[in-house]
C-alpha cells in the first residue's frame, strides 16, 4: 500500500492524520456548508446583514416547506424525474443491445462502429445544438419532455455503448461457444447468457446516466422553455429570479435541486464508483 | 477474423430450406439487427447533426426564415471578431488549469489511501462535488464569493486583504469560475486514483522499500507507471470537461463582465440563441472551431484506444 499504512507511524503522526482529515474535509467542503447555513437562517438575518455570525432562529422547517409548497419546484422536480427515468431505460436497453453486438461478435466493421459511438460521445455539445433543436422543432417537441429524453437516450447511447462492450469483452467467451454448440439460437443466447450477466454492468451505468441527465442544465435551455416541461437544472434559474435577493429561500432551493443525484449515490455508492472507474484499472 | 466459429461446423444437418438460410447467415446479420436500433438513434441526433452544423455554418439564418449562402463569410467574420479572440484565449486558460485537477486530486488520494477507521465516509464526503450538478456549484460559488457577505472575502477580511470582487473583475473571473469547475473535476481524479492505487501491486512497493525508495521517488517510479490507465482516463475526462465549460459560466457571470469570461461554447449559445439575435449560422461556425479543437483530442484518445486494442 502507499503511502506507508498510518498504522506504522508513531503515535503522534497518527494522531494528527486523525485531526487532520475532518479538517481538510470542512476546508472542502466549506462552500456548501455555507449555503446550508444559509438555508436554515431566516428572512430577517439577511436584512440585519447578519450573514455569518449565529443565527437569531431557526427556519429551516420553513424554509424549505416554502420550497416545497408555494413555488413551482416540485413540479420541476417531477419534471426531471420524468426526463431522467425513461432516459436510463431508453440508454440502458439500446446500449445493452449494441455493447453485445459488438463485444460478442467478430466483424469487419465493429471496431470503426465502436470508435464512431466513442468519437460522438466526446463530441461538443454545441456544434449538435442548431440542428438538434432544428429536427426536435420540425418532430413538434421542442418544448415537451419527450423532445428531450429522445435527444438525451441518442446521446449517452455513445457513452454506454463504450461501457457495455467493453464489460462484455471481459466476459468468457467460452460461454457463448458452449451455447452455440447446443445450438441455442443468437438472440437467446443474448437473453438468458449475456444479459443475466451483465446486472452489475446496468445497475453501474444507470446510477451513473441518472447523475448526469439529472445534471444537465445545457439541453434543458435548449430544449425547453417554460415550468410544463423545464427540469429542475433550469427551473432554479426562474426559481431564483423570483426570490431574488431571499437567499435563505435560494439557498434550500438549491439544495433540494441537488439532493437527488447525492441520495442516489450514497445509496448506491459501490456502483456508482464501479461505474465511473471503470477502465482506471487493469 | 472468420465470422464463423468452428463449432457451427460439426452442428447437425441444416433443417428445412428457408430456416437454413437463416440459421446460415444467423451469425452475420444478428450483430446488425443488434446495432440497428442505437446506430439509428445516434446517427440521427449525433453523427449527421455534427455535418449538418458545418453546412449551416456557410449560411446566414436566424433559424425561422430562409437560410442565405454566404460562403465563408462566417469565419471571415470570425478572423475580425474580439469577442472570438477572447473567448478563444479563455479556452486555453480553461484547458491548461483544469488540468491541474489531476495532481490535485492524486494529492487527495493519497492523503486518503488509509484504512483508519470511517475513511470510506471520508472518501464518498471528498468526493460528492462531483454528484452535484454544475448549476448549483455554480450558485454556490458565485454565493463564496460575493463581494458583500461572501465568504471568501470575509477570510481575506482575517488577513487584512481588502474585499476582492471575483466575479465582477475582469482580471479574476475566469480564474475564479475555473477554480468552481476544478472543485467537482478534483474529485472526479481523485476517486479515480483511489481506485488505481488499490490495484498497485503491493509486492513492487515492498521491493521498491527494500531498495531504499520512498517518498516522492517512490511516487514517481514506481507508483505513477502503475497508475497510467488512471491518469489516462483523469487526462480525457479533464480535457473534455473543460471544453465543454459552460454551465458554470452561464450560472455565475453569464459570459460577463464585458464578456470577458466568455468560452468558445457559450459564447456560440450566445450568438444563436439569445440576445445578439438567431444568429444560427455564425453560432455554428463557431462550434465548428470548437469541434476542430476537439477533434484533435478526440483524434488522440482514439488513437490510444486503437493501440490498446491491437495489443489485446
Amino acid at each position: 500500500m502507499f503511502p506507508a499504512p498510518i498504522e506504522r507511524a508513531s503515535r503522534p503522526a497518527q494522531f494528527a492524520y486523525q485531526a487532520l482529515i475532518p479538517a481538510a474535509l470542512v476546508l472542502w467542503l466549506l462552500p456548501l456548508i455555507a449555503v446550508a447555513v444559509f438555508s436554515i437562517r431566516p428572512d430577517a438575518d439577511f436584512a440585519n446583514a447578519n450573514y455569518w455570525g449565529w443565527p437569531s432562529s431557526f427556519e429551516g422547517i420553513s424554509n424549505y416547506s416554502k420550497v416545497f409548497f408555494e413555488s413551482d419546484m416540485p413540479r420541476y422536480l417531477w419534471n426531471s424525474v420524468l426526463i431522467t427515468v425513461p432516459t436510463v431505460i431508453g440508454a440502458v436497453a439500446l446500449s445493452c443491445m449494441t455493447g453485445f453486438a459488438l463485444g460478442i461478435y467478430k466483424f469487419r466493421a465493429n471496431l470503426w462502429i465502436f470508435f464512431l459511438f466513442v468519437a460522438g460521445n466526446f463530441v461538443p455539445f454545441q456544434i449538435l445544438m442548431v440542428p438538434v433543436r432544428d429536427l426536435t422543432l420540425d418532430f413538434g417537441l421542442y418544448n415537451t419532455k419527450t423532445g428531450l429524453v429522445l435527444f438525451h437516450i441518442a446521446f449517452q447511447t455513445g457513452f454506454c455503448t463504450l461501457f457495455m462492450r467493453n464489460f462484455i469483452r471481459a466476459l468468457p467467451y467460452e460461454l457463448i461457444e458452449a451455447a452455440r454448440v447446443e445450438g441455442v439460437a443468437e438472440w437467446r443466447i443474448f437473453w438468458f447468457v449475456v444479459l443475466p450477466l451483465m446486472k452489475p454492468a446496468i445497475a453501474a451505468l444507470a446510477v451513473l446516466i441518472f447523475t448526469f441527465i439529472w445534471n444537465d442544465y445545457f439541453w434543458a435551455v435548449v430544449l425547453t422553455q417554460g415550468a410544463e416541461s423545464q427540469p429542475v437544472t433550469a427551473g432554479i434559474t426562474s426559481f431564483n429570479a423570483q426570490y431574488r435577493a431571499a437567499y435563505h429561500l435560494m439557498s434550500a432551493g438549491s439544495i433540494v435541486a441537488a439532493l437527488p443525484p447525492v441520495a442516489m449515490f450514497f445509496l448506491m455508492q459501490r456502483h456508482f464508483i464501479a461505474g465511473l472507474t471503470l477502465g482506471a484499472v487493469k | 477474423m472468420a465470422p464463423l466459429p468452428p463449432s457451427t461446423a460439426d452442428r447437425p444437418a441444416p433443417g428445412p430450406a428457408p430456416r437454413s438460410w437463416w440459421r446460415r447467415n444467423q451469425i452475420a446479420i444478428t450483430p446488425w439487427l443488434f446495432l440497428a436500433p442505437g446506430i439509428l438513434f445516434f446517427a440521427v441526433y449525433v453523427l449527421i447533426p455534427v455535418f449538418q452544423s458545418f453546412n449551416v455554418s456557410l449560411y446566414e439564418w436566424d433559424g425561422l426564415g430562409a437560410a442565405e449562402y454566404v460562403g465563408l463569410r462566417n469565419y471571415e467574420e470570425m478572423y475580425w471578431d474580439d469577442a472570438f479572440y477572447t473567448s478563444l484565449k479563455n479556452n486555453v486558460i480553461w484547458l491548461v488549469l483544469y488540468l491541474l485537477a489531476i495532481p490535485m486530486g492524486l494529492a487527495i488520494a493519497l492523503l486518503l489511501n488509509q484504512t483508519v477507521t470511517g475513511i470510506r465516509i471520508y472518501k464518498s464526503l471528498f468526493f460528492f462535488p462531483f454528484v452535484i450538478s454544475q448549476v448549483v456549484v455554480g450558485l454556490v460559488f458565485s454565493w463564496f464569493y460575493d463581494p458583500s457577505f461572501g465568504l471568501l472575502n470575509v477570510m481575506l477580511g482575517w488577513f487584512g486583504a481588502g474585499p476582492v470582487n471575483v466575479l465582477g473583475d475582469e482580471r479574476w473571473v475566469t480564474y475564479g469560475i475555473i477554480a468552481a469547475g476544478l472543485w467537482p473535476q478534483t474529485a472526479y481524479c481523485m476517486i479515480l486514483y483511489l481506485t488505481g492505487l488499490n490495484a498497485v501491486d503491493p509486492e513492487q512497493i515492498e521491493a521498491g522499500r527494500l531498495d531504499n525508495a520512498r517518498g516522492f521517488r517512490m511516487l514517481w517510479h514506481i507508483i505513477l507507471p502503475q497508475l497510467k490507465p488512471a491518469t489516462f482516463i483523469a487526462f480525457v475526462v479533464t480535457i473534455i470537461g473543460a471544453l465543454r465549460s459552460f454551465d458554470l459560466i452561464s450560472i455565475m457571470t453569464g459570459g460577463g463582465p464585458f464578456g470577458q469570461s466568455r468560452v468558445l461554447s457559450f459564447y456560440m449559445f450566445e450568438v444563436a440563441l439569445s440576445e445578439y439575435g438567431f444568429r444560427m449560422g455564425y453560432g455554428a461556425a463557431i462550434a465548428v472551431v470548437l469541434f476542430l479543437i476537439m477533434l484533435v483530442f478526440i483524434t488522440y484518445f482514439l488513437w490510444s484506444m486503437y493501440r490498446e486494442e491491437r495489443g489485446r
